[in-house]
């Protein structure tokens, strides 16, 4: 049949990119590919429990690797793009890295490495045959790719691919209270994303694209760029990601299966998923659709507010270190929907480096109370007592990610809440910036109870005052691989309180990017050419 | 043609939303099975509904001679129904093991993971 063409000849420029994607470029799916790839891998290497860790660290290294080549990449060149099967934008799907992208990108290629490390202490053989590794892989190949494309309806697709592989992280270990939560979490979720995909399908029908940059220009030529079909796609995606944020009033998800599995896998969803839900907001409300931001902002700042306050006093109320955690990973949340809220430079600045600092904090957070477990045999305050005199360096620690967590100075958490309190009061949000100080008091009454019951006091609950228990030998010494991740995290923390110019400068080169598109559009519709 | 469908799609999101207000685990998943359907419909209505036009282009021409049915939301959505088809089958099982686990269908009794009798936080330093 092949003969029977006419050979005309064809302009395939019209339709086709034809110069070679350069070698350099290629770092953009490098961190999906390279993800993919060790998911399959570690897959096939499932009975293979010794093998496993190994496997899996050697891709998480090479993907924090390529991650933070790609971030080098895009601010030498700013924002890149590379389409799929050369066809041109907005025909083909678009991978499209700046730098909220990619330094966010690399902050969980961070963090994933991290848990791997954490993980060959605290999951089991049984887990490991179970597919740990490859699910952690297969999650960070949807994080990532939701971190780096350009197109809305890919965006679905990856929300998808970390959606199902937290599933199998969820359920890993098929304990009662698993089940329990993943049948909450799986429900809200899946809601949560079909919600997405609505405003997607519309988005459709009205402008017939779904490149990002593609609708961000149709919708800036509008007339009304916040009424009508429009409002309509914009309360879906807010609604959409707010649940996939935790974000009050659609938080009661989280902690309600969050403290269910391993606490290693409860590290790496408290400090990923919920940011890839802020992540997905940043990028659709300042980006794509600022008019409806504005029309909303009242409503997000009084989502924030409510955030804030249900995850601090929640944090309050429970006695379960993990339970507690999981409220100030919506505590969190609000602060930076608060950034969204306000939506100046410096705010969502804020909101971009608050984010890289809860992904950090709250991963590490996490990983102490599995520290905690390791050495006490119990997550519940009341049992728990006497750690400083078992290991006086890990209290220091979790001293120090308490202070950092309820933003006081001189760790990573104090930064992004000056940005924060001072846009909101240059914006005349007195409530916002009031709310931002209450939930970091409050959250500090909690870490501080934390603190002192677990390590400060003699004993558990009952122990007689001013006598200490000498915790049982055969817990201790605690495995290299368990608290090495957290001091690493905890290191991040100190450098980034300390030293935070270079976080601000990448958070604050992210935000100008989303605020003014421009060199988004030029990046996809190669500029001026 | 569009209106019609616009309806029917109401119809089934009414279905859906009040097949998840329901406290029985196995009504919301029949709620979640038929919510992905109204959204599949959703989507393919969104790319406009011609008739009987395959999308196919005749050998000597580079461009469709006339107007044919729009491919996108048929990708878009075959995307959506492996994803949300897979979902529900992992949610079945999920449910089905909860409910061998917990013994209830009824997400008010399924308080495993938060016990309704949790003891008080301490009160005090």
């Amino acid at each position: 049949m092949a003969g029977s063409y006419p050979s005309v000849d064809v302009d395939f420029s019209q339709a086709w990119n034809l110069t070679p994607v350069s070698a350099a470029d290629w770092l953009i799916v490098a961190p999906v590919v390279i993800s993919m790839i060790g998911g399959a891998v570690c897959l096939m290497a499932r009975k293979n429990t010794d093998a496993q860790p190994k496997l899996g660290l050697i891709f998480l290294v090479l993907l924090v690797l390529a991650s933070g080549g790609l971030l080098l990449r895009v601010l030498d060149k700013g924002v890149i793009t590379m389409v799929m099967g050369s066809w041109l934008p907005p025909f083909g799907i678009a991978f499209t890295v700046d730098a909220l992208g990619a330094t966010l990108c690399l902050i969980a290629s961070v963090v994933a490495l991290c848990a791997g490390i954490h993980g060959a202490a605290t999951v089991d053989n049984t887990g490991r045959r179970y597919g740990f590794y490859p699910f952690l892989l297969l999650l960070m190949t949807g994080v990532c790719g939701a971190f780096l494309t350009g197109d809305i309806f890919n965006l679905y697709v990856w929300f998808e691919v970390l959606l199902i592989s937290s599933y199998g992280l969820l359920v890993l270990g098929n304990e009662r209270p698993q089940l329990d939560g993943a049948v909450k979490y799986g429900i809200l979720n899946l809601i949560g994303t079909n919600l997405f995909l609505i405003g997607t399908g519309l988005i459709y029908g009205v402008f017939g694209t779904l490149n990002m940059a593609d609708i961000a220009i149709k919708i800036s030529e509008m007339d009304a760029p916040a009424s009508g079909t429009l409002a309509t796609i914009a309360a879906l995606y807010l609604l959409a990601f707010a649940m996939k944020a935790a974000a009050f009033p659609v938080n009661f998800w989280l902690p309600a299966s969050y403290h269910t599995p391993n606490i290693v896998i409860s590290a790496v969803f408290a400090g990923l998923l919920t940011k890839v839900g802020v992540y997905a907001l940043l990028r659709i409300f300042v980006l794509i659709m600022p008019a409806s931001r504005e029309y909303m902002a009242d409503l997000i700042s009084v989502v924030a507010i409510g955030t804030m306050i249900v995850g601090a006093l929640g944090a309050l109320a429970q006695s379960e270190v993990r339970r507690l955690l999981g409220y100030l990973v919506i505590c969190g949340i609000g602060s930076m929907l608060a950034g969204l809220a306000i939506g100046s430079t410096v705010a969502i600045s804020g909101a971009i480096f608050y984010a890289v600092h809860s992904i950090i904090v709250m991963t590490a957070l996490y990983m102490a109370a599995g520290v905690i477990y390791q050495m006490a045999g119990s997550y519940d305050l009341r049992k728990l007592g006497g750690l400083y005199g078992a290991s006086p360096a890990f209290a220091a620690i979790f001293l120090i990610l308490a202070f950092a967590v309820s933003g006081l100075p001189p760790f990573s958490g104090f930064w992004p809440k000056v940005m924060l309190v001072e846009a909101a009061i240059n914006d005349s949000r007195v409530w916002l910036a009031v709310a931002i100080l209450l939930s970091g008091f409050l959250t500090t009454i909690a870490m501080g109870r934390t603190w002192i019951y677990a390590f400060w006091r003699g004993g558990p609950e009952g122990t007689e005052d001013g006598k200490s228990v000498a915790l049982s030998p055969k817990t201790l010494p605690i495995p290299a691989a368990s608290w090495v991740p957290v001091c690493m995290l905890t290191a991040l923390v100190i450098y980034f309180g300390l030293q935070p110019e270079g976080i601000m400068h990448l958070s604050a080169y992210g935000s100008i990017g989303l605020i003014d598109p421009q060199g988004y559009v030029n990046s996809v519709f190669g500029g001026a050419q | 043609m569009e209106t019609g469908l616009a309806i029917v799609i109401g119809i089934f999101f009414a279905v859906s939303v009040y097949l998840l207000l329901s406290k029985q685990l196995v009504r919301m998943l029949i709620g979640v099975a038929i919510l992905g359907n109204a959204v599949n419909m959703l989507i393919f209505t969104n790319g406009r509904l011609t008739r009987e036009v395959p999308p196919v282009i005749p050998a000597d021409l580079y461009v469709p001679a006339e107007v044919t049915a729009n491919p996108l939301p048929q990708a878009l959505v075959l995307t959506a129904i492996v994803i949300s088809f897979s979902f529900f089958a992992f949610l079945l099982v999920l449910a089905f093991r909860a409910y061998q686990e917990l013994g209830t269908d009824d997400v008010n009794e399924m308080r495993v993971a938060e016990p309704s009798n949790d003891p008080l936080p301490p009160q005090g330093y």
